[in-house]
């Protein structure tokens, strides 16, 4: 390793409209390094990186990249392809993979002269399998991408990024679909092309593994760096502070003795059109007072799990019953009617309607409700001073009840869909991926307002990728594999991230 | 270097001002081929201008023409409103119009009072058939309603000849395709003394405003929003999706096979296979102008109305084709799109070392 500068960003700031994602911001990157990017959701980590590999142009500042001598010189801004011809790579957080196609032909997309009449596949390959020797990012190369699994699919993002010489690999929240042991793995990978003189920065929520793997870390807050430090100085407290600007309270929970089963799941089978809706004869109990975490790595059927207690989907085979009163023909309107307050996977395409106002999409779960409508007119006086209410309650904020819900921020539209569902007190809830993509504070807020429920007496369950997460709020844990659901007898991280990844009997 | 980047609000201003300025931007375009038709473009549009509103008849006749276009328009608008691409309006209009031409021309033995609501609803029902078939085709095999609607119209026509010259045709005619005639107690009232401008006009003013309202103050309108702006939500919400699709595609097809029934028992009082020159189509585009508001679709079809009469005029006046209505009709449904995009996106010039505007 040398301590030779790659990359310096000098002064960047961007501003959307009012809102100001990037102000003044600096950063170098030395040659060999892992540097951590953290901060909250809309600290605005990912403009920035947006910005160096050309996808926004900044409204001030510059950027240097060294080139293959290790000169600096200043990257014309705006310009993806200028960006990727400086060396520099980026892998999204949402792949950007043609799922048809082989790795192969992945990996060489666009990177091949449009008017050439034959492609020298047989070059490509070479090429690749020497990065993969190198780096040891394994992924077969001749299957269609969309069989693969996701941590191979994110190699093969890495080897598109290394197979069009990049120096420089910015790495978008890259285990947030990984589990534990995928990640450890990416990340000893990370750490072999180091060796090699590649330099990394990686953007992530997760303070564990930023503690674990880098060597610098970078703190951004509303768009400015608060701080920047070596990894060796950092610990877990004294950056989480500086993320927030403030301590963040652990969540206090009380002890229950779980209660009545709530809900029950007998026998239900999904023949989905996929492995993520596909579910094999399924029991499950959840019982009141108490938060059932269903852990599993992405696309192991939480989806399905989650479409069949959400009413989207008639399950194949089995019953579901709430409160010993089995649901008959199930549909979300019947679900909501018996009692199961439902926070979507995907809030913005299942939670809320983006164009319409937010009091409106705190009614539009109970538009038979005759505080809602009298003779099918909608009350709207009473809809908007009930949604100011709610609002003020649940502390959603926004330009008013009035505005499109699509101007709220992720963390307000998660507020805005917690205040719709906990305002029925629901007799289950079903919470799905509910705080991913939040910030510190609103993420510590959905826990708290489940924990909340299941001291009134409500059943949750939590469907989360975040192993930390289900750790810190349920009270019994499931773990989701292939469409079945396999008990953790016990709490403890390593043994439950193996039985994610199937290594168990 | 030109970029593209999306807009954090769009100015409130743009509303209003992207359909005035579409229109404003479409005369200016289409007066360079009047131009080239050697006509003095000032001296052309006011003969246009006067053709709509330079005498009393003028301005009833453009009212005539933008009765059928205000409806088939809210049929367009309504359906769009829910993603539902209904391009079928010319067809259910003609559907309409033969209910309207069968029951009205004497099959049916019923007192003056009663024939022409009958006739209405008929008509609407014919339309509304000719919409909900399509739409039930869609939401349980999964068949394009764009596809489906549009080539329904070209089956409807080709029915509609072979009723003309069958069942339908008037023994009176001479052999000629044409219906016989609605009765007189089955027509549409005339607006005014010696004018073509009928009641039609009256209920599709009326059924503007209750589309208005009801689309924004009714359980019905905000599941008809919430389904065309993110069906997944509405869904996951309790909506029942599918209802609320049958729901609008039975009210689009009624505006349009009232269009139908007000042309020809307001206007024509017999059907003929030439009964409209598109205006199902021409719906679309008020529809789109419009900004889908049902109260918009009264002022779009005015307009598009004055453009279509006025040319008319104007052609006889300086010897231009009329085509130039259709340009200016569809140089402003451009300009309508391109504004579209600039209210959700701004652009950006740059130069090549990537200075900021």
């Amino acid at each position: 390793m040398t301590d030779s500068t790659v990359l310096k960003l000098n002064g960047l700031s961007k501003r959307f409209g009012s809102v100001v994602a990037n102000d003044d911001v600096s950063l170098t990157l030395n040659k060999g390094e892992v540097l951590a990017l953290l901060g909250e959701n809309g600290a605005g980590k990912t403009t920035l990186m947006n910005m160096l590999f050309g996808h926004y142009l900044p409204d001030a500042g510059s950027v240097d990249v060294a080139d293959e001598e290790g000169t600096l010189r200043a990257l014309p801004l705006g310009h993806p392809q200028a960006a990727l011809g400086a060396g520099v790579g980026m892998v999204h957080q949402h792949f950007t993979l043609a799922e048809n196609l082989n790795a192969l032909d992945n990996i060489t997309l666009g990177s091949e002269p449009l008017f050439a009449l034959k492609r020298d596949r047989a070059g490509a390959r070479r090429k690749i399998e020497g990065i993969i020797e190198r780096s040891g990012l394994n992924a077969p190369l001749n299957v269609p991408v969309g069989r693969l699994t996701v941590g191979e699919r994110q190699r093969v993002e890495i080897l598109k990024a290394l197979y069009r010489d990049a120096r420089i690999l910015v790495l978008d929240e890259p285990t947030a679909v990984l589990t534990p042991q995928e990640a450890d793995t990416l990340f000893e990978n990370i750490q072999a092309m180091t060796q090699e003189g590649l330099s990394v920065i990686f953007i992530s929520h997760k303070l564990r593994e930023v503690l674990a793997f880098s060597d610098r870390i970078a703190v951004l807050r509303h768009g400015r760096k608060v701080g920047e430090m070596a990894t060796s100085e950092a610990d877990e407290s004294s950056i989480a502070r500086m993320m927030v600007g403030a301590d963040t309270p652990k969540v206090a929970r009380a002890e229950l003795a779980p209660g009545q089963p709530v809900m029950q799941l007998a026998g239900i089978s999904l023949a989905g059109r996929s492995k993520r809706d596909t579910l094999k004869e399924v029991d499950l109990t959840v019982n009141a007072h108490e938060i059932l975490g269903v852990a599993g790595i992405s696309g192991n059927g939480q989806g399905g799990l989650a479409r069949v207690i959400s009413g989207l989907v008639h399950p194949s085979a089995g019953r579901i019953s709430i409160d010993d009163r089995p649901i008959a023909k199930p549909s979300p309107a019947a679900m909501v009617k018996a009692g199961i307050g439902r926070i979507p996977e995907d809030r913005h395409h299942e939670g809320i309607v983006g164009s319409m106002s937010m009091a409106e999409n705190m009614v539009i779960e109970r538009l038979d409700d005759p505080e809602v409508q009298r003779f099918g007119l909608l009350r709207h006086d009473e809809i908007r001073s009930h949604a100011e209410e709610l609002a003020q309650e649940y502390d959603v904020r926004g330009p008013g009840v009035t505005a499109s819900a699509r101007l709220l921020s992720g963390g307000n539209i998660q507020k805005l869909i917690l205040a719709r569902v906990f305002e029925r007190a629901p007799r289950l809830i079903l919470a799905n991926q509910p705080t991913r993509g939040l910030d510190m504070g609103a993420a510590a807020e959905v826990g708290r307002r489940l924990l909340e429920a299941r001291e009134r007496g409500a059943g949750v369950v939590l469907i989360s990728e975040d192993l930390d997460e289900i750790l810190g709020l349920a009270d019994r844990i499931v773990v989701i594999r292939d469409g079945t659901l396999i008990e953790a007898a016990t709490h403890d991280r390593e043994t439950i991230g193996l039985m994610m990844a199937g290594e168990t009997e | 270097m030109i970029r593209i980047e999306p807009r954090a609000q769009t100015p409130r201003a743009f509303a209003l001002g992207i359909p005035v300025l579409s229109a404003i931007v479409a005369l200016a375009l289409a007066a360079i081929p009047l131009i080239f038709a050697g006509a003095n473009p000032i001296v052309a549009y006011g003969e246009m201008f006067k053709g709509v509103f330079g005498s009393l008849f003028a301005f009833s006749e453009m009212l005539t023409r933008a009765t059928p276009l205000m409806f088939t328009g809210l049929a367009a608008a309504l359906a769009f409103r829910a993603k539902l691409w209904n391009i079928g309006a010319e067809g259910q209009l003609y559907l309409g119009a033969m209910a309207a031409v069968a029951i009205g021309s004497g099959v049916l033995d019923v007192s003056g009072v009663v024939l022409l609501p009958l006739i209405i609803v008929c008509g609407a029902a014919a339309g509304a058939v000719g919409m909900a078939a399509p739409t039930y085709l869609k939401v349980r095999f999964g068949a394009d309603e764009v596809v489906t609607t549009l080539l329904l119209n070209f089956i409807i026509l080709i029915f509609l000849q072979m009723m003309l010259e069958g069942p339908l045709q008037d023994p009176m005619s001479l052999g000629w395709p044409q219906s016989a005639p609605v009765l007189d107690h089955g027509m549409l009232p005339p607006l005014m003394e010696r004018m073509r401008v009928h009641s039609g006009l009256i209920l599709a003013l009326v059924l503007a405003g209750v589309a208005q309202f009801m689309l924004a103050r009714s359980v019905w309108g905000f599941k008809l929003r919430a389904v065309g702006e993110n069906a997944a939500a509405a869904r996951h919400a309790g909506i029942n999706v599918k209802r609320s699709l049958f729901g609008v595609a039975v009210i689009s097809g009624g505006l349009a096979g009232l269009a139908g029934v007000s042309e020809v028992a307001g206007l024509k009082g017999y059907l003929t296979a030439d009964l409209s020159p598109g205006f199902g189509y021409t719906g679309i585009v008020v529809a789109m102008l419009a900004g889908l508001s049902p109260m918009g679709v009264v002022v779009a079809a005015l307009f598009i109305a004055s453009v279509f009469v006025g040319a008319d005029s104007m052609s006889r006046a300086m010897g231009v084709s009329s085509f130039l209505a259709d340009l200016v009709v569809s140089m402003s449904l451009l300009c309508v799109l391109i504004g579209g995009f600039l209210a959700k996106y701004r652009i950006i010039r740059s130069n090549k070392a990537g200075a900021t505007s």
